[in-house]
């Protein structure tokens, strides 16, 4: 019996270096691969030493085995089968929906040993003061996330809109309330040890919902950055209720890596997280602050146009964003770009860093339409290439290409890195209509003379472009 | 009070530890290591597991604890899985090269 306790302590020291090797790692190209994989070892380690542990000083009975197994099968198996059929294009809505049900995880845990003391896994380690304060925090910081992240998630997919009321102060009013009631319910928990548990639990989930509803489709990226830091956090709080310092290290690990995560990325769209979380859509906002104004200069164009003024061309640039996305055409524009290079015509991307729904979900869906890796170019290296660009194909992006960012100093946008488009010979931007990106700003782009506008759905009009360079012979010769 | 005490010490060096391991990370990698982060914060399905092992023949504690482990499981399944779905197009890319 005695060696067991050590080699537990041992498989738990290795987990989390492994864990902490596999985070590290994550953070760069090359060793990412291998690094989530060191990550999924630790944690198979992890659990074996929590079940090898057991079964060596308590036992772990029949009843418990059935229970575990099932648990184990049922998530495992809808774990993999939705990871593995989830488009790519849904990378952020599935994100955010593994990181709710965690954040579910943490908050049953707590409840179990809330409604049921005797079962209080800690052995009396902790006392009940603490276990019912991290019981408390637990409940709290995971009802947050998981009621935010499945609202993240129905707006990502559209199955949820912005509701007027929360654009306006009132929403500030609603989650105060939230967060008091919460608050008065941990207290009472804290006084009493049995009332209260589901004050906080309804209470704060009314809260995670008020404060992701609000925020408009560009920041949600950085709420889900900022909830999966709170599962971490929630993970901590179930290690200080269970007595493991494994849980407590790898939560606090995660809810400090994912904020520096969020304050990455916030950096990236030159927001801060402040006014991410309580500025509301930032078009609400900003129309009436400057940077509105109506479109005087629109010219509209086929794609027939379009494909001629491509195959004239040299060089040529594509600016993807949300819209190619969103339109799925990142295999339509692949076969584009195809053609194109096959007549001899220089093909790259221009990725801005917060491109697609997500920074770095643009590069994930170029490459698995086969985009060559060498062609993705970074915003700072593109950016000298445009003044000897022949064409600028914009395919429904929009905010992360408008010049105002670099000359409207009143622009809510100013100071945003954008790609400078404008100075390309001429500019074809493909989009759907005429309403504004997701910052609701007027795109002082479309007004210039060498953009063309072609509207349309992405997969349409690249469809159609391909078609016209087929029927030109593009590429058919070589 | 010493486990207490303990544990967060635990909790101050671990938190110190995560700010450090990501410095600079290049924009392609910040879906892929937001999603990875996400798979280790299931690690809450230790937890589960411990209160299913502890809760002996209590039924209703059973159940919530094998729901809590179903849900931890499927985001540290499903997390890995789609981390790694996304990073193998990364290689693949550039093996071929």
């Amino acid at each position: 019996m005695t060696f067991i306790a050590p080699v537990k302590f041992a498989i738990d020291l290795l987990a989390v270096l492994l864990l902490a090797l596999g985070i590290k790692g994550l953070s760069k190209v090359r060793s990412a691969r291998e690094a989530n994989r060191l990550a999924a070892i630790a944690m198979i380690l992890a659990a074996f030493g929590v079940l090898l542990n057991s079964q060596g000083t308590i036992g772990i009975s029949i009843n418990s085995w059935i229970w575990i197994i099932c648990g184990t099968l049922i998530g495992g198996f809808l774990g993999a089968l939705t990871a593995k059929r989830v488009p790519m294009t849904a990378m952020p809505e599935i994100v955010a929906l593994f990181n709710g049900c965690g954040g579910m995880s943490s908050l049953l845990v707590a409840l179990g040993v809330a409604l049921f003391p005797s079962a209080d896994g800690s052995d009396g380690l902790v006392g009940e003061l603490i276990r019912n304060f991290s019981i408390v925090v637990s409940l709290f910081v995971g009802a947050i996330t998981f009621s935010g992240s499945i609202v993240a998630m129905a707006k990502l997919q559209g199955w949820l809109s912005t509701p007027s009321w929360t654009q306006s102060k009132a929403r500030h009013f609603f989650n105060i309330l939230c967060a008091v009631i919460a608050l008065i319910g941990g207290i009472y928990f804290l006084i009493d040890g049995q009332n209260g548990l589901f004050l906080i639990v309804v209470a704060s989930s009314f809260l995670g919902i008020g404060v992701s509803l609000p925020i408009g489709g560009a920041d949600m990226p950085v709420v889900i950055s900022l909830l999966n830091s709170y599962s971490g956090v929630a993970a901590a709080a179930a290690g200080f209720v269970v007595g493991s310092q494994l849980l407590i290290v790898a939560g606090a690990m995660v809810g400090a890596a994912g904020l520096i995560l969020t304050q990455v990325m916030c950096d990236g769209m030159n927001r801060s997280l402040v006014s991410v979380l309580f500025g509301g859509a930032l078009g609400a906002s900003s129309a009436a602050s400057g940077g509105g104004g109506e479109y005087t200069n629109i010219t509209s164009c086929s794609s027939e146009e379009c494909a001629l003024t491509l195959e004239a061309a040299e060089k040529v640039v594509i600016v993807p964003g949300y819209g190619l996305a969103v339109a799925q055409a990142q295999h339509t524009l692949r076969e584009v770009a195809r053609v194109l290079e096959s007549a001899d015509i220089e093909v790259t991307y221009a990725i801005h860093p917060v491109a697609g729904r997500m920074p770095g979900h643009m590069n994930v869906l170029l490459a698995e339409a086969d985009v060559p890796y060498e062609q993705l170019k970074e915003m700072d290296v593109i950016n000298p290439e445009f003044p000897a660009t022949d064409v600028v194909l914009v395919l429904g992006a929009n905010d992360v290409v408008n010049p105002q960012a670099k000359n409207d100093q009143t622009s809510p946008l100013y100071g945003m890195p954008v790609l400078d488009v404008q100075e390309a010979r001429t500019v074809f931007v493909v989009k759907r209509g005429m309403s504004a990106g997701y910052s609701g700003i007027k795109n002082d782009l479309f007004d210039l003379q060498n953009t063309s506008m072609v509207f349309g759905d992405a997969k349409k009009v690249l469809g159609d472009i391909l078609l016209e360079l087929k029927e030109l012979g593009v590429g058919t010769k070589g | 009070m010493s486990f207490f005490s303990e544990a967060l010490w635990v909790l101050l060096l671990g938190s110190l530890l995560g700010l450090e391991l990501i410095g600079k990370v290049p924009p392609t990698l910040h879906t892929p290591l937001m999603s990875g982060a996400n798979a280790i914060s299931g690690i809450t399905m230790l937890a589960a597991l411990t209160l299913i092992i502890k809760s002996g023949d209590n039924l209703p504690l059973l159940i919530i604890g094998s729901i809590s482990l179903g849900f931890a499981l499927f985001n540290v399944i499903g997390g890995f899985l789609v981390t790694d779905r996304m990073l193998a197009m990364f290689s693949r890319k550039k093996t071929r090269k």
